[in-house]
């Protein structure tokens, strides 16, 4: 039997003045499914994730979240969303516990919860600190933490690890995965490391300009990239990772 | 109890109460910096500090000895009031008197001997406004007659001059200054700096602080949760009210432990009052910051709405001052239509009867912008 989809994107398009960031994407997530969408700056990334947590309209086609549109549901939504945006600050002069408590206010949530968030997120010994004086790679654990307070059933981080040292990335990392063994939660991630996205989730959504180019398990991008390769009669091996494959689909790394 | 602590609009005024509290800088600004402003301004204003006049005395050396062929009269003058003489390092000679006044503030006279080419320089420079020149027949007096210094001090030395028996005198004139409570500047200056303090306190503490969790995506993060839109600004005016009142109250205990400054009016109106303008400036600032995330447009909106409210209101000064064409326009202004309440409280005695009506459109004022602002407001 099929599992019905928890998010579905159904022909979306997005314009901001002359520049169309999202161009008719279909996309459909499973609960439980680990999402990475992968992409250049200006892919188009962090306006698809911003339609789909609601904070954009799409200009055409339609979003459904747990089968619900936006419109009308927004108060049921947003408590089964999380979300970590790319670059939040959170208030300087509060405490790490203190930023905690205020985000599970919102939830109606109590200060329980936010001792099992805080050793989620390993943050127990910066109880006390003001998250000004936080490190990067700890803020964005603070920021992961408050992305699950409420138990979403849906997680959406965006460029979670964007900025990090190797080590901080890979504490991001590691909560992540815990996570996944741990709970239900669907997850979409963006991200411009293949890395990332190849440790972290079990379905790639390669994305430029606006569009998908390609989306699969990393076995099946690999593989169904060898064989267009060889449609084109200029086969040079399968591609051994994202980057190569992007390279081979863009004619440029990543990072640029 | 603990349904209080979970709520979201308490923990979003704990949240900001802490951000205001730990912020030196923002206590400085709101609580120091008026008590500072009140005590300096009304210490230079309410209290006539002694004045140092220096007088260029020219021809002969009046201020030694007396000569043996003739008295001049300056000698006369300074030797019956036994005038200090003083050596300067370079061998100038000067003499010293100092004039006591309770009432006015006294006065200190330096009497320099020196060559008419010096005393031009001295003049020129602004050390001196008078030179008296005792060579001739007469004395003469040399001054500026545009300048109100100079005439001042030609004024009240050619008194003493008339008569040097009345030096002693002097303290006892007719004159007799005002200082009654609420007719000093200190009475007209401290309700004015209070009504300026919760305009800007409301300005960079709601308006600024909103543009800048836009800019630092806060206020996106936020609204991407279930919480209620309206109690992250209830919470924010809240707290900053809130504040006006501790702020407001320290700066009026200090004037009245300095000043004796006394609320002749009644207090219940002025804290309903009070209220009022804090509402008027919070729904203002709301406006202001609602659509904007570049505080560097936020600083300029602020100060585009304030600094003209703050030179037109008669905070420092009355308004009346501006041409009359203008009056009935500053008269509308909120931090006008706020100072001259809290003044006629504070000075003339009002009460509800007297304050009903700016209040009422104060909270017009104020509840008009909130609302247009809400309506207008983007939250990323």
């Amino acid at each position: 039997m099929k599992q019905e989809a928890i998010i579905q994107v159904k022909n979306v398009h997005k314009s901001f003045k002359s520049v169309h960031a999202v161009r008719g994407i279909d996309l459909e997530i499973l609960p439980s499914q680990f999402i990475a969408l992968l992409g250049p700056n200006g892919a188009g990334k962090t306006t698809l994730v911003e339609m789909i947590e609601g904070i954009q309209k799409p200009d055409k086609g339609e979003i459904l979240i747990t089968g619900k549109p936006w419109k009308g549901n927004e108060k049921e939504l947003r408590r089964i969303i999380g979300l970590s945006l790319q670059e939040t600050r959170f208030i300087d002069k509060l405490r790490l516990f203190e930023t905690l408590r205020l985000f599970a206010s919102f939830f109606g949530l109590g200060a329980e919860r936010c001792e099992e968030v805080m050793n989620l997120v390993g943050l127990e010994e910066k109880r006390q600190a003001y998250v000004v004086n936080l490190s990067g790679g700890q803020r964005q654990r603070l920021a992961l933490g408050v992305a699950l307070l409420n138990k979403p059933r849906i997680l959406l981080l965006d460029e979670p690890t964007t900025g990090l040292d190797p080590q901080a990335r890979r504490e991001v990392w590691m909560i992540l995965k815990k996570l996944k063994d741990a709970s239900a939660t669907s997850l979409i991630l963006t991200t411009h490391y293949m890395e990332e996205a190849e440790q972290l989730c079990d379905y790639i959504v390669i994305m430029d300009h606006g569009t998908i180019l390609k989306e699969g398990t990393l076995h099946d991008l690999l593989g169904k990239s060898s064989a267009y390769i060889e449609e084109k009669q200029e086969y040079k091996g399968p591609p051994r990772n994202l980057d190569e494959l992007f390279i081979e689909l863009t004619g440029r790394h990543l990072n640029e | 109890m603990n349904k209080l602590r979970n709520s979201q609009l308490w923990q979003l005024i704990l949240a900001n109460a802490r951000e205001l509290l730990r912020e030196p800088a923002v206590l400085f600004w709101g609580i120091g910096f008026p008590i500072l402003m009140s005590l300096g301004l009304g210490v230079a204003f309410t209290k006539k500090k002694d004045v140092t006049v220096t007088i260029a005395v020219i021809g002969r050396n009046h201020l030694i000895h007396a000569p043996s062929d003739s008295v001049s009269v300056i000698q006369t003058f300074l030797l019956r009031n036994k005038a200090i003489l003083k050596v300067g390092k370079d061998g100038s000679i000067s003499r010293e008197l100092t004039v006591p006044d309770e009432k006015l503030g006294g006065t200190k006279y330096i009497f320099s001997d020196m060559s008419w080419k010096k005393a031009m320089v001295m003049l020129k420079r602004g050390n001196l406004n008078l030179v008296m020149d005792e060579s001739g027949s007469q004395i003469q007096y040399h001054f500026d007659p545009m300048n109100p210094d100079a005439q001042l001090t030609y004024l009240k030395f050619s008194k003493l001059m008339k008569d040097p028996d009345l030096i002693i005198r002097e303290s006892e004139t007719e004159i007799r200054p005002l200082n009654v409570t609420g007719t000093r500047y200190i009475d007209f200056l401290v309700p004015g700096l209070i009504c300026m303090g919760v305009m800007m306190a409301c300005m960079w503490g709601v308006s600024y602080d909103i543009i800048e969790k836009r800019s630092k995506k806060l206020l996106r993060r936020m609204i991407a949760t279930p919480m209620k839109r309206s109690n992250f600004l209830v919470a924010l005016i809240t707290v900053r009210i809130a504040m006006n009142f501790v702020e407001s109250g320290l700066l009026f205990l200090v004037a009245s432990l300095v000043f004796h400054i006394t609320i002749q009016g009644s207090v219940p109106a002025l804290i309903l009052f009070f209220l009022s303008g804090n509402i008027a400036f919070a729904g203002i600032a709301v406006f202001l910051s609602c659509n904007t995330a570049k505080t560097e447009i936020g600083n300029g909106l602020i100060n585009l709405i304030s600094m003209p409210m703050m030179v037109l209101s008669g905070i420092f000064f009355s308004y009346h001052n501006f041409p009359g064409w203008s009056i009935p326009a500053i008269q509308k202004f909120p931090l006008t239509m706020m100072a001259d309440g809290v003044r006629s409280i504070f000075i003339e005695g009002a009460g509800f009867g007297e304050i009903m009506l700016p209040a009422l459109i104060m909270l017009v004022i104020g509840v008009a912008f909130f609302t247009a602002g809400l309506k207008l407001f983007k939250w990323h």
